[in-house]
């Protein structure tokens, strides 16, 4: 082994201990919650909380939401974008990325004041009106990671000529989008469901401030009145993101190919 | 005589301002297949754009069996078109792609996988139903595309360079096959081409487009051989321009680098020592030794090029150049470079054309 290969081993493994060190302590720290052995109670303790069951099935509903209700939006309007409106290109992602830099509390009090029970539209005056207020926010949120990997899944076919032959075919632009062009780029789309899962499924900020009882409060309020629970709610956590992540990868290897041959 | 299908008519684009069709009048009749051919930029893809809907004109109309199809959307025109790029859906195999047509119609289930069956047929790909664009070669994926198109019963085709992808030889059978179809099928068929031996190898007519304008309407006989205008007979086939200065407009007589011969053609217009274009193609020149014909010119031999069954030379008169073709003879061997020999032009062959 050369003196190179070395000098590269040595900074992967101190970038991998920056990022594994805290987690394995974490996870260690989870299993201690009995003295002097390891065990899982921790882990125990937080799956019997009907507070974590509660608050995590509403977070995993409000996530399935957010998903339906983005695809909805951004696929059509990616699909249109590129097939019609390419001069709007850069606008719209310009606006895309607006969510990464306007943080997350400027949205919630924006909605609390223009959504309140004194306006027109007083969403915050019922659970379901705030449900739905959140959803909101999470497609907001979540639209930079979701349009990036619909446009990405876009670009891998070609959208015009494809849509063309539907055409000529006799389809119409619903036909085209939910027979043609979705499942072409179904793969993207789950990607960024999967991204937006879990965004919403730790989100904090928006959950608490709109008083809703989500997993990222629960996760906030364990951390601040126990010991051992919220480092096992923390590793839960990762793997739900890792999971998402895995699953991210493992479909890539199910888009559609595509082959323009010359034999 | 065959019935009229398709009239365009007046038909102008503008893209920003920029005219791609200017004013351009066609007929086409019923089972006919013709070909658009001009080059990159004339407009004929344009107007097969138009014809299926994809664009609409800045003027102008288009009439299907005498019906107006301008406002008409795209979905609703039957007219089945193919694709450059294949454009078979990734997502389904085959039979799904053949069949999307049927099931957007609402075809009963039975009724469309017995229409999928006879389309295979057709192409000759019974058998591969299963298979999915990308385990395709190039060739077979545009054969699908075509059944693809076809199986809807479209009232009209559309081709936008379908070979032009393809390898040479896969280009060449797959031109046979789809006017084999056509014929079979009696359909008429619209296919845009920048590859003039294309559109003369398959067309029953080929309209020649320069610039935006319909330069010829007519038959490969009569576009090769009566070319209508200077684009038509340069951009069509080979030609042979040899600049030759008027020497006696009332004897018809010119000279070619010093050669005096007579021109039949010669525009009574033309006048003394004005410089005139002779053009001709490589097959009406030959070898003083094979034919004897009324112009004879003296030459020397620059170029050979073995092409197979045609040999093709470059003969150096002076200034002028000039290209013949003549047939492989197992026997004779071709002249050799710098060989000094004799060409035998008709003079009837002679097309004047003006600077």
């Amino acid at each position: 082994m050369n003196g190179k290969r070395i000098w590269a081993w040595f900074i992967f493994a101190l970038g991998a201990a920056y990022f594994l060190l805290p987690l394995i302590a974490t996870f260690e720290f989870s299993l201690k919650m009995r003295r002097g052995a390891y065990t899982w109670d921790a882990y125990l303790v937080v799956f019997a909380d009907p507070r974590f069951q509660a608050t995590f099935t509403y977070s995993l509903v409000i996530a399935l939401f957010t998903i339906v209700a983005g695809i909805l939006i951004i696929v059509p309007a990616a699909y249109l974008v590129r097939l019609r409106f390419q001069k709007l290109r850069p606008v719209v992602e310009f606006v895309t990325l607006l969510p990464l830099i306007i943080p997350p509390i400027i949205l919630v009090f924006s909605y609390i004041r223009m959504y309140n029970t004194s306006s027109l539209l007083p969403f915050t005056g019922s659970a379901f009106g705030t449900d739905l207020l959140l959803t909101f926010a999470y497609v907001t949120l979540s639209l930079p990671f979701m349009y990036r990997a619909v446009d990405t899944g876009l670009r891998t076919i070609d959208v015009a000529t494809l849509t063309e032959a539907a055409t000529s075919l006799g389809a119409s632009q619903f036909t085209i989008l939910a027979r043609v062009i979705l499942p072409n780029i179904l793969v993207a789309v789950l990607s960024g469901a999967f991204l937006t899962f879990a965004i919403v499924m730790g989100e904090f900020v928006v959950a608490s401030l709109l008083n809703r009882p989500a997993f990222g409060p629960y996760l906030q309020l364990i951390g601040a009145n126990r010991a051992y629970e919220p480092a096992a709610l923390a590793i839960i956590a990762f793997i739900i993101t890792w999971g998402a992540m895995g699953m991210i990868q493992l479909l890539a290897r199910f888009a559609p190919k595509t082959a323009i041959r010359t034999d | 005589m065959a019935e009229e299908f398709l009239r365009i008519d007046r038909l102008v684009k503008t893209f920003d301002g920029n005219t791609v069709v200017r004013n351009v009048d066609l007929a086409f009749n019923e089972g006919e297949f013709v070909s658009l051919l001009g080059p990159s930029g004339c407009g004929k893809t344009t107007i097969l754009r138009m014809i299926a809907g994809f664009e609409r004109p800045s003027a102008g109309r288009i009439l299907v069996q005498g019906r107006d199809i301008t406002g008409q959307p795209a979905n609703q025109r039957k007219i089945g078109m193919v694709f450059q790029a294949y454009a078979l859906f990734p997502n389904m195999n085959v039979a799904g792609n053949i069949g999307f047509g049927l099931k957007v119609a609402g075809t009963p289930r039975e009724e469309a996988r017995a229409r999928i069956a006879e389309m295979l047929k057709l192409i000759g790909l019974s058998g591969l139903e299963k298979r999915f664009p990308f385990e395709l070669s190039g060739g077979q994926q545009q054969r699908v595309a075509l059944a693809r198109a076809l199986a809807p019963r479209p009232r009209m085709l559309l081709l936008d360079e379908p070979l032009s992808a393809l390898d040479a030889k896969i280009r060449v059978a797959l031109r046979e096959q789809i006017r084999a179809i056509q014929r079979e099928l009696g359909i008429t068929t619209v296919f845009v081409t920048h590859d003039q031996e294309e559109a003369l190898s398959i067309s029953d007519r080929i309209v020649v487009l320069n610039a935006g304008k319909v330069e010829q309407f007519g038959s490969p006989f009569d576009v090769y051989n009566k070319p209508a205008s200077r684009f038509v007979a340069t951009f069509v086939g080979t030609l042979n321009t040899l600049t030759a200065t008027v020497a006696d407009p009332a004897a018809r007589t010119v000279a070619i680098d010093g050669q005096v011969v007579t021109i039949p053609a010669l525009p009574a217009t033309a006048r003394s020592g004005e410089a005139v274009a002779l053009t001709m193609r490589p097959e009406a020149v030959s070898l003083a030794a094979d034919t004897p014909r009324d112009i004879v010119l003296d030459g020397t031999v620059s170029e050979v090029s073995f092409l197979g069954s045609v040999i093709r030379l470059k003969l150096d008169l002076g200034t002028n150049a000039i290209h013949l073709d003549t047939f492989n003879d197992q026997r004779t061997p071709p002249p050799a470079f710098n060989q000094k020999v004799k060409v035998t032009i008709a003079s009837s062959d002679v097309l004047v054309l003006e600077q």
